[in-house]
């Protein structure tokens, strides 16, 4: 179904930038008609807040390596914000269209449904972002001198990497989500992701207080992109060059998975389009 | 005494029926089993990186902390396999109209809906989290005895009606507010905390497992009577609480029901 070969490429994109604020004008008053939603989700992201608890509890007694109880309330307050804004919810949006067969009508459109799917969860980031900034001032009282607010450089490597972590996460999910075309249990896939992210990208505990091997396998893994690195980059527990190092590790990632993503696509379509008749 | 049997009857109906589907996904009873070891695993990771920095935290140590895990996997098993896929059930009924069915029904809506769908193959979860539970005495170097013993079993009667009226409540919300597809991850994600003895919290939190959402009298209150510490005091707590939750869950769905107005209307 892909219409447009590379030589149009430019056009293309011209074309998916003219429409572009208006799918997200259209995703804003979704993501308005569903507020309790919203805030039911918002609620589900709690586990944060408990392993804050937990570790501050712990700290009590003396500091766990770098991390003293200011270190894990601000870690797990800037992991809650991470998360919150780049969390998305393709993978789901994405099994059930194919399941359902109502991509079909999605490709009837004149722009490529993860252009249309992309706008549509990056429209939920402004309210979201509304939503989580009384956290974001709780950060600023107990942490302020960390976060990045006086280093313009760290402060644009912050944004970068939150930015990257979006996009990361979006292609992970639209991968995962396109193999709902070749096999039944594509959520059960995202599952398993979803259990080795919350170990190796920080989100349970920080990285680097699992045991060092494991630390460092993670820095050769997607998943401490995804989440670890922009928030240890947030409250400083990254020096800005190490950051800036990482970022672009970040952004090949990204790049190796928008490749792989295409390639899925292209692929999973004609798949699709058989079993469609 | 014949309602009872009639009721004992519909529930074997109802089980077969969930089991039929089961068995026509066969592949997704491995692959199910296979992920419920992973997600125990995981479970276990915070677990054990804490320890490894500290002897005691709040004033459990490891292996005491790892019974209060095992019972939360038990307990979580229970939800998954019973509970969880019920509601699902009832929540898609709300939006979809077609609870309307189940209410026209001649038997209890409640008993109805409450075991309209299970999933067998967690029992391998169950099995699973047995093997923590014996792991954690057999570090302790002891076991329960038949008192303690005894004590833990009636509370896992308490935990499971704690259960099970926190789920009711959930579904009497879905009556009201219909578009809530993530009510039963909200549920299950704040159960999640009843893995940690209840001690590590302090303030507002700690009031809130213990009061509110009653994780404390699930999880840590079991574990410890399991290891002969609890005060009969906190049992007699823990047994009141549940039987207070099961009577206001009660009163709070005969309430919602008569508010349902269905779908089309």
């Amino acid at each position: 179904m892909s219409r447009r070969p590379g030589g149009e490429g430019l056009r293309a994109v011209r074309h998916v930038l003219r429409v572009y604020p208006a799918l997200l004008r259209v995703g804003f008053a979704d993501m308005f008609a569903y507020r309790a939603e919203m805030v039911v989700w918002l609620l589900t992201m709690n586990m944060p807040l408990v392993m804050m608890a937990l570790w501050t509890t712990v700290a009590a007694t003396g500091p766990v390596g770098r991390f003293g109880q200011r270190e894990f309330v601000a870690y797990y307050l800037g992991m809650l914000l991470v998360r919150i804004i780049t969390g998305s919810w393709l993978v789901w949006e994405l099994t059930m269209e194919i399941r359902h067969g109502t991509l079909a009508s999605r490709l009837l459109r004149p722009i490529h449904p993860l252009w249309a799917h992309s706008a549509m969860q990056l429209a939920a980031v402004p309210l979201r972002a509304l939503l989580v900034s009384p956290l974001v001032l709780v950060l600023y009282w107990v942490a302020g001198e960390r976060l990045p607010l006086h280093e313009p450089a760290r402060l644009a490597v912050a944004v970068a990497a939150i930015a990257g972590a979006w996009i990361l996460l979006f292609l992970v999910m639209a991968i995962i989500g396109t193999l709902a075309a070749y096999v039944e249990s594509a959520l059960s896939i995202f599952d398993v992701w979803l259990g080795a992210q919350a170990v190796l990208s920080g989100f349970l505990v920080p990285l680097e207080l699992l045991p060092p091997w494991v630390s460092q396998a993670a820095r050769y893994l997607p998943f401490r992109y995804i989440l670890g690195f922009p928030v240890e980059t947030l409250i400083g527990l990254e020096s800005t060059t190490s950051a800036l190092h990482e970022l672009g590790v970040q952004w090949l990632f990204i790049a190796g998975s928008l490749v792989a993503t295409l390639a899925l696509w292209r692929a999973a379509l004609k798949r699709f389009a058989a079993f469609g008749g | 005494m014949r309602p009872l049997r009639h009721y004992a009857r519909l529930l074997a109906v109802q089980m077969r029926t969930s089991l039929t589907l089961a068995v026509q996904y066969r592949f997704d009873f491995f692959l199910e089993g296979a992920l419920a070891l992973f997600w125990l695993a995981i479970t276990l990771i915070p677990l054990l990186v804490v320890y490894s920095r500290r002897e005691s935290v709040a004033g459990w140590s490891f292996p005491e902390a790892l019974v209060v895990v095992g019972w939360f996997s038990v307990l979580k098993a229970v939800l998954d396999g019973g509970v969880t896929p019920s509601l699902n059930f009832v929540v898609e009924g709300v939006r979809k109209g077609t609870l309307d069915f189940i209410l026209l029904k001649p038997a209890d809506a409640q008993f109805l809906v409450s075991t309209a769908r299970f999933e067998p193959w967690r029992i391998l979860d169950f099995l699973g989290s047995i093997a923590v539970l014996a792991y954690a005495f057999h570090r302790l170097g002891r076991v329960p005895s038949v008192g303690d013993f005894m004590v833990g079993l009636a509370l896992f009667g308490v935990a499971l009606i704690l259960l099970y009226s926190l789920w009711i409540l959930v579904v009497s919300v879905s009556f009201r507010v219909v578009k809530v597809d993530n009510l039963s991850y909200l549920f299950i994600s704040i159960f999640d905390a009843g893995r940690w003895p209840i001690d590590v919290f302090k303030g507002a939190l700690r009031l809130i497992f213990t009061v509110v959402f009653p994780l404390a009298l699930m999880t840590t209150y079991p574990a410890q009577a399991l290891l002969g510490k609890l005060t009969s005091a906190h049992a007699l707590l823990a047994g009141t609480g549940g039987l207070a939750f099961a009577a206001i869950a009660r009163l709070v769905w005969k309430r919602a029901l008569r508010a349902y107005t269905s779908a089309s209307s």
